[in-house]
């Protein structure tokens, strides 16, 4: 199995996600396991108002890139190839926005 | 050959560089032992072990490549599991996770075996450029693991006409070999034309006949596409009593169920204008009317300039040169196609406007090193 990072890029803030939009993330993991994939891990972010960004030692308050796409959340998946990998990362709930699947390099780096 | 041994290794480069050993192997085996009964299948059994070997010394081996076996190695590829490794590999590189640029120059190179020069020509862009495009598309496939497996069938049709447009894109890059002096590049063109067969037994009918029954037609007139001395022959001084009427006569069956059963597809139509120009007795008795008909459905589907070049040499026919011109001059971002300015040139020409002629076939000589075509062109220019 490969794994496969998903971030996911959302217009919308996270507070005004629709109930169903979050009943969706919830329901993820048991829509992987249908597809032959796994979820390995994931983790919904704070709105970008709140990071800070640190480039040669000095800090910017705000996010890295300013985008109109949010990066609001990131999960690892596993899956056998990057069709499957692609699959699972279609059922991601988005309102406005959208995924990107990257390869993991290593997935023994944790 | 090279399609078996990816299947092993699921690395392109590995499978590339396993190859070649194979073949050096061979010229030092060969002339000892003698060539054995079937080359083809030794110079695979080699290549695969090559192959092997490499990946177990590579550490990688358990985090990279998992998967590299989906058959036990003995399993000795007899013709149609070959057949079935290189549609396998057609569909890989057809993946949508590539960009269609990446999907033709791959399929180009690793399927058919054209040289990444060759490939560059074919779309116009430079040598490094095609080859850091195959490159970094090779990456893609092994760091993402795109599948090398022919798509479920629900998946089939979508990923079939990414498969059909590089298809038929090779078939032409063999029909009119950019550069050099091979006109006709037969193995490019034999295999395009095995490759469409595939895809027709995979999912008769539709598109897939459609592309089966273009290049039938293409094929059927290839033999008079040039004359003794290998000069370009317009369509209209071609010896159509040459032509491979069992070949047309195939693209025709093909085409007539397709298009009864409902296809409107975009090679389906081609194919149909292609099968018209091939039953016309004479260039004059071409059936223009309906020919320019399906060019009109044709832009419907598929509006892309060049078919709008093709529409109006259709268009000339119905409705003179003056009508011709007037489309030709409407299109944009063409510029550094050749068949552009010698169809401008021709239509010129014909209008009597000599010079602005001269000019346009030297604007189309320019965008081409193929001998033949330059040939032609320059005959073109001299006042007749």
């Amino acid at each position: 199995m490969a794994q496969y990072a998903v971030f996911l890029y959302e217009r919308v803030a996270p507070e005004d996600l629709p109930p169903e939009i979050m009943q969706r993330h919830e329901q993820m993991p048991e829509r992987a396991a249908e597809l032959g994939g796994r979820i390995v891990a994931g983790m919904a972010l704070q709105p970008p108002d709140t990071s800070t960004s640190i480039r040669k030692g000095e800090l910017t308050d705000g996010p890295f890139l300013e985008t109109k796409e949010v990066l609001g959340g990131v999960f690892v998946i596993e899956a056998r190839d990057l069709d499957t990998a692609l699959a699972i990362a279609k059922l991601t709930p988005v309102v406005e926005g959208g995924v990107e699947v990257v390869p993991l390099l290593d997935f023994q780096v944790l | 050959m090279l399609a078996a041994t990816v299947r092993v290794t699921r690395d392109l480069d590995l499978a590339e560089e396993a190859v070649q050993d194979a073949f050096v192997e061979a010229l030092r085996v060969w002339p000892h032992d003698g060539v054995p009964d079937k080359p083809g299948a030794w110079l695979t059994t080699v290549a695969k072990r090559r192959a092997l070997n490499a990946m177990a010394r590579a550490k990688t081996l358990d985090t990279k490549l998992p998967l590299l076996l989906e058959r036990d190695e003995d399993d000795l590829p007899d013709e149609d599991f070959i057949g079935d490794d290189r549609l396998r590999l057609v569909f890989t590189c057809c993946h949508p996770a590539l960009a269609r640029e990446a999907q033709l120059a791959l399929t180009l190179r690793l399927v058919c075996g054209v040289a990444t020069a060759d490939v560059a020509h074919a779309f116009l862009i430079s040598e490094a450029t095609m080859a850091a495009r195959i490159t970094r598309a090779k990456k893609k496939i092994a760091a993402a693991r795109i599948p090398y497996v022919v798509p479920e069938p629900h998946e089939l049709p979508e990923r079939l006409d990414a498969a059909l447009t590089v298809i038929y894109l090779l078939y032409t890059t063999g029909h009119t070999a950019p550069a050099g002096d091979d006109l006709v590049r037969d193995e490019l063109t034999a295999r395009a034309l095995d490759l469409a067969r595939m895809l027709h037994g995979l999912l008769p009918g539709g598109e897939a006949a459609g592309l089966l029954a273009l290049l039938l037609c293409h094929e059927a007139r290839r033999g008079t596409r040039t004359d003794a001395h290998g000069r370009l022959l317009r369509m209209s001084e071609q010896n159509r009593t040459a032509w491979d009427r069992e070949r047309i006569a195939e693209a025709d069956a093909l085409i007539v169920a397709a298009l009864r059963a409902g296809g409107r597809g975009r090679f389906l139509l081609q194919a149909a204008i292609a099968a018209l120009h091939a039953q016309a007795p004479s260039y004059e008795q071409t059936d223009w009317p309906q020919i320019l008909e399906l060019y009109d459905a044709l832009l419907r589907v598929w509006p892309s300039p060049v078919v709008a070049l093709n529409r109006a040499v259709a268009l000339a026919e119905v409705e003179g040169p003056q009508a011709a011109i007037a489309a030709v001059d409407a299109l944009e971002g063409v510029d550094g196609y050749r068949y552009l300015h010698s169809t401008r040139a021709d239509l010129l020409h014909r209008l009597g406007r000599d010079g602005e002629a001269a000019d346009a076939y030297q604007r189309a000589l320019q965008l081409t090193d193929n001998v033949a075509e330059r040939t032609f062109l320059e005959e073109r220019r001299a006042p007749r």
